[in-house]
């Protein structure tokens, strides 16, 4: 029942990557997802939907913000933007992600040896 | 308020979020068909990769939401509509709640303001009273209050205390204040210095009295209380510094007292310094309660230490009189007692309102218990309505608390209109509570009882609906969707907890009843002892008091009090008049003195057990109807002539001489240089300290005396109690002759403390009727709770067995067969609530032992009574419904089969 990238993901991951993306540039939801899929080779198989609650959480914390605006291909999208109190966000996240990963990357490698 | 504007901003978020979504899947399905999809294919494509649509929906909403709260209110609605769709039971339930709330919170109320409230003197903590105990002192115990401080006691402890800010001795008193309106008879407190500045209490104008108002033959000053001011003086801030006559003399008024000032508990009207003359002191004069202020931080331990070191000191310091031993008291034992002053306060009335707050309780639990049973019935008959929510995916902790936010909303509901009850209710329980009742005027509706109520009420709430919600929210629901038909009938499981719940019920009022038979049986145990005097409705008393200043010589007062009997006497319906020096119950003790008799000898080292005095006019106990055992009374030509005459109690003749004729003849004295007194009666043994109590050794003296005070001139007993013996006692016309009676012997005596004996005597037994009357509601409640309780879990079942009573019926049962069948059930579950219940009150009833008077606690009586009231109750309660059950027609019961 629970959301599904939860069992692919740990928390917080999704939207670590959406900030990462959008701080690139500004994107609408579903070039949101592409870019995500495409950049990690289709290795992460997020549903697309899940985008979206995400989404919510960063916007409610205003971590992003949205406007209505016509795209490229001529369609009525809403465009995320990272602001800056979400781009501090994300470089507090990445470091302790970084963290994170380096210690378990070494418990791993010693588990080998 | 960032949330706030969310709040209202919601409806836009959603309808983006929404839009959002359909654009993406647009992009998505053009994107494929782009790649060669048909629509369709290219739809399914994009759903199946983007995943549950309304639930990502109803996840990314979720984001914007306060969940908790706002599943409660959604919970709250719903349940405020279920309520209101089933009226009959929710009226049931919430009036069953209101008077239970409404009970408990007007006896919290009481216990709150009486008990728990700090006193109403700034840092009250530190305030104590210096309490002593004398267990060598014989006769000693007979004292309510221990021993009592002697002045010379007071000097010692304040000059040399370590522990203590300040302390004094205070008294209360009655005086005559004339010349302002009509003579008026006035309460007053007497203080030393040191007792104002304990409790420490500002004054409203002027100063407190201190040390330079107590030295003897100093200036008079007095202190008024805020009440006196404004009724005699009508709160004029100008009386500071006027004079005022008091026992005919005049005082300067130096300082009033704020409004809600009391002295400990006694209120009064003025307040007189003492004016102990230091020099002239003794040991003794053990007449004066000692009030202190600790210093910050001090324990009681500390203070009780302090005494301890000082009482040496006192006994080094004063003497007794020249040739006797001040070390004499080291055989009494005195050892202080200091408590807090609050204790003093509330006295024994703690026993009383905690066991009233106990029982008041259990009615709560009784009721509790009935509305368990209600929502039972009404959960079961709602099951199907569960069933099918849990089928649409209702969590199973979202439908408890679904029934409990139900539930918890009856008994808030319950909790408001009980409120409203409690306001009532403070004022009954004044009403019927002990006039005497400590702090009656600081019993209020605080929020202190509100938040008491709203507690009791969630707090009732989750009780009586946890047992229902996780009975019927459990995981059983496809079996009830199933079986929730017509046909099908309860589970023995279901009635397993209705019939734990009346088992409880009938126990608990067992308890209740119980208690409530034995306060009959104490009252009814009270009225058969003789107080000491009969027919009290018909026994007219009033204080009178004659002030030295008004007539000074002793024979003239003693013929004054005569003159004033001859009239009353002769005022039509009066039988006879007498006086005394306080009538029994009264709550006064003119003295306690040693007595030594002549044909018995007295160790030097020990002091004789204390006896009560008391001095009685001729004809006195003929009117009060105490009865004379032996000899006879005295006569005013005795008294006047000064005959050196006595009378004596009843146990006091037995314990000196054996019988009371005996004692008639025998010689006794104060003190060696009183000349010997010879007993010329023997009197009955009164109850002097209240119906309850023992009754003390008293000596009755002639009301004119040579030695009264000590010395060799004739004095007399200027305060006494005049008792009058008429069929007219109480009414206003009488009182109003009564009073012109004595005014035409001296228009400036003011009559105080004007009532019937009857009156005396309710206020004494007060206690123990207040715990009656409020058992009694107690009991009542409980036992009407109790029959509702075992009516309703019947009545259900028979109507639950209809079906299987029918095919009985059909079978041949005769009518006779199902009534018993159904009575058997009802006093199986009595019977056994009876027993738990007997065994809870046997050990229970021990708690209110202080209570009971003349039945011990497990009065085999009472406790058959309740149990045979209640099993009849009980088959009562079940006759009903099982007449209904004989007359089930089976072809109605059986026509759906």
């Amino acid at each position: 029942m629970k959301k599904s990238q939860q069992r692919d993901l740990f928390p917080g991951a999704l939207e670590m990557m959406i900030l990462r993306t959008l701080k690139r540039q500004p994107l609408h939801g579903y070039a949101l997802v592409q870019h995500i899929k495409r950049t990690s080779n289709d290795l992460l198989q997020i549903e697309e939907g899940s985008l979206y609650p995400a989404l919510q959480r960063l916007l409610k914390e205003d971590l992003v913000k949205a406007e209505w605006a016509v795209s490229s291909t001529n369609r009525r999208v809403r465009i995320y933007t990272l602001t800056p109190v979400g781009a501090k966000h994300l470089q507090r996240e990445v470091s302790r992600f970084e963290t994170m990963l380096e210690g378990i990357t070494r418990v791993l490698a010693r588990g080998e040896s | 308020m960032n949330w706030l504007k969310q709040l209202f901003s919601r409806r836009r978020l959603y309808d983006d979020l929404s839009d959002e979504i359909r654009s993406h899947l647009d992009e998505k399905i053009e994107e494929l068909i782009d790649t060669g999809l048909s629509r369709k294919e290219a739809t399914t494509a994009a759903r199946r990769e983007f995943g549950n649509l309304t639930l990502t929906e109803e996840d990314s909403r979720q984001v914007w939401r306060w969940m908790f709260i706002e599943n409660l209110f959604a919970d709250a609605r719903y349940g405020l509509r279920m309520l209101g769709r089933n009226p009959v039971f929710t009226i049931v339930g919430l009036l069953t709640i209101a008077i239970g709330i409404g009970a408990n919170a007007a006896v919290f109320s009481v216990v709150n303001s009486v008990l728990l409230k700090p006193l109403n003197y700034p840092q009250a903590e530190e305030l104590v009273s210096l309490h002593q105990t004398a267990p060598g002192a014989a006769g000693l115990a007979d004292f309510e209050n221990g021993l009592l401080l002697s002045p010379s006691m007071y000097f010692t402890y304040s000059e040399h205390s370590r522990t203590f800010q300040s302390l004094g001795v205070w008294t209360t008193d009655t005086a005559s204040v004339t010349g302002l309106a009509e003579p008026e008879q006035v309460r007053v407190a007497g203080v030393s210095d040191g007792v104002l500045q304990a409790l420490n209490v500002a004054p409203a104008a002027g100063r407190w009295l201190s040390q330079m108002d107590q030295v003897p033959r100093g200036p008079e000053r007095v202190m008024l209380s805020y009440g006196y001011w404004q009724r005699q003086f009508g709160g004029d801030r100008t009386v500071v510094g006027r004079n005022i006559m008091i026992d005919s003399r005049p005082r300067e008024i130096v300082g009033v007292m704020p409004q809600g000032f009391r002295f400990v508990d006694a209120d009064f009207d003025v307040i007189v310094p003492f004016k102990f003359d230091r020099g002239k002191l003794i040991l003794a004069g053990f007449g004066y309660h000692g009030i202190a202020r600790l210093k910050p931080g001090v324990t009681i331990a500390e203070a009780n230490a302090d005494i301890t070191r000082m009482l040496p000191m006192w006994m080094d310091s004063f003497s007794n009189g020249p040739g006797s031993n001040p070390h004499i008291y080291e055989k009494w034992k005195i050892t202080p007692l200091i408590r807090p002053l609050k204790q003093e306060v509330i006295g024994n009335v703690s026993e009383v309102l905690w066991v009233v707050m106990g029982t008041i309780g259990l009615v709560m639990l009784i009721a509790c218990a009935n509305v368990t049973n209600l929502l039972l019935v009404r959960v079961e008959s709602r099951q199907q309505e569960l069933a099918v929510r849990a089928a649409l995916g209702a969590g199973w902790g979202r439908m408890v608390r679904g029934l409990l936010v139900e539930s918890v909303m009856l008994a808030l509901l319950g909790g408001v209109l009980g409120v409203g009850l409690a306001y009532g209710g403070v004022n009954f329980l004044l009403s019927v509570g002990p006039a005497n009742l400590p702090r009656l005027s600081e019993i209020s509706l605080d929020a202190r009882t509100l938040g008491f109520a709203l507690a009791l009420s969630v707090f009732s709430g989750l009780f009586f609906g946890l047992i229902p919600a996780l009975k019927y929210a459990g995981p059983r629901t496809s079996l009830a969707l199933r079986s929730a038909g017509r046909t099908s009938s309860a589970s023995r499981e279901q009635h397993h907890a209705r019939n734990l719940l009346v088992v409880g019920q009938v126990a608990m009022a067992l308890v209740l009843l119980v208690s409530a038979g034995l306060m009959i049986r104490t009252f009814q145990a009270l009225r058969t002892v003789d107080p000491g005097y009969t027919d009290a409705p018909h026994l007219q008393v009033m204080r009178i008091s004659i002030p030295d200043l008004l007539i000074p010589q002793a024979d003239r007062v003693a013929r004054t009090q005569n003159e004033i009997l001859d009239k009353l006497s002769a005022i039509p319906g009066v039988h006879s008049a007498g006086f005394v020096s306080e009538m029994p119950m009264e709550g006064m003790d003119s003295g306690w003195d040693c007595i030594f008799a002549q044909d018995k000898t007295y160790p030097d080292d020990m002091i004789p057990p204390l006896r009560l005095y008391k001095y009685i006019s001729p004809g006195f106990l003929h009117t009060a109807g105490t009865r004379l055992i032996a000899g006879r009374e005295f006569t005013w030509n005795e008294v006047y002539g000064l005959q050196p005459v006595v009378m004596i109690s009843e146990n006091l003749a037995k314990e000196m001489w054996g019988t009371p004729a005996a004692a008639i003849g025998k010689q006794l004295h104060e003190f060696s240089a009183m000349p010997w007194h010879e007993v010329i009666g023997v009197i009955q043994d009164v109850r002097e300290r209240g119906v309850q109590e023992t009754s003390p050794a008293i000596i009755y003296w002639p009301p004119m005396m040579q030695y009264l005070f000590g010395g060799k001139a004739p004095e007399t007993i200027r305060t006494v109690t005049f008792v009058i013996r008429s069929d007219r006692a109480g009414s206003e016309t009488f009182l109003n002759e009564v009073r012109q009676a004595v005014w035409s012997v001296n228009a400036n005596l003011p009559l105080a403390s004007v009532r019937t004996m009857q009156g005396v005597y309710d206020k004494s037994v007060a206690r123990t009727s207040f715990t009656l009357v409020m058992l009694g509601i107690a009991g009542a409640m409980a036992l009407a709770l109790g029959l509702i309780g075992i009516y309703g879990v019947i009545s259900y079942t028979v109507s639950q067995r209809k079906r299987e009573i029918g095919i009985r019926l059909a079978l041949g049962a005769q009518g006779g067969d199902v009534v018993s069948m159904v009575l058997r059930q009802g006093a199986k579950l009595a019977i056994l609530g009876v027993c738990i219940g007997v065994a809870a009150a046997f050990v229970l009833a021990r708690l209110m032992t202080s209570l009971l008077f003349g039945v011990t606690a497990h009065d085999p009586l009472t406790f058959a009574a309740v149990v045979a009231l209640l099993i009849l109750v009980a088959l009562l309660a079940c006759y009903i419904p099982a007449r209904r059950a004989m007359r089930v027609d089976p072809i109605v019961a059986l026509r759906y089969e």
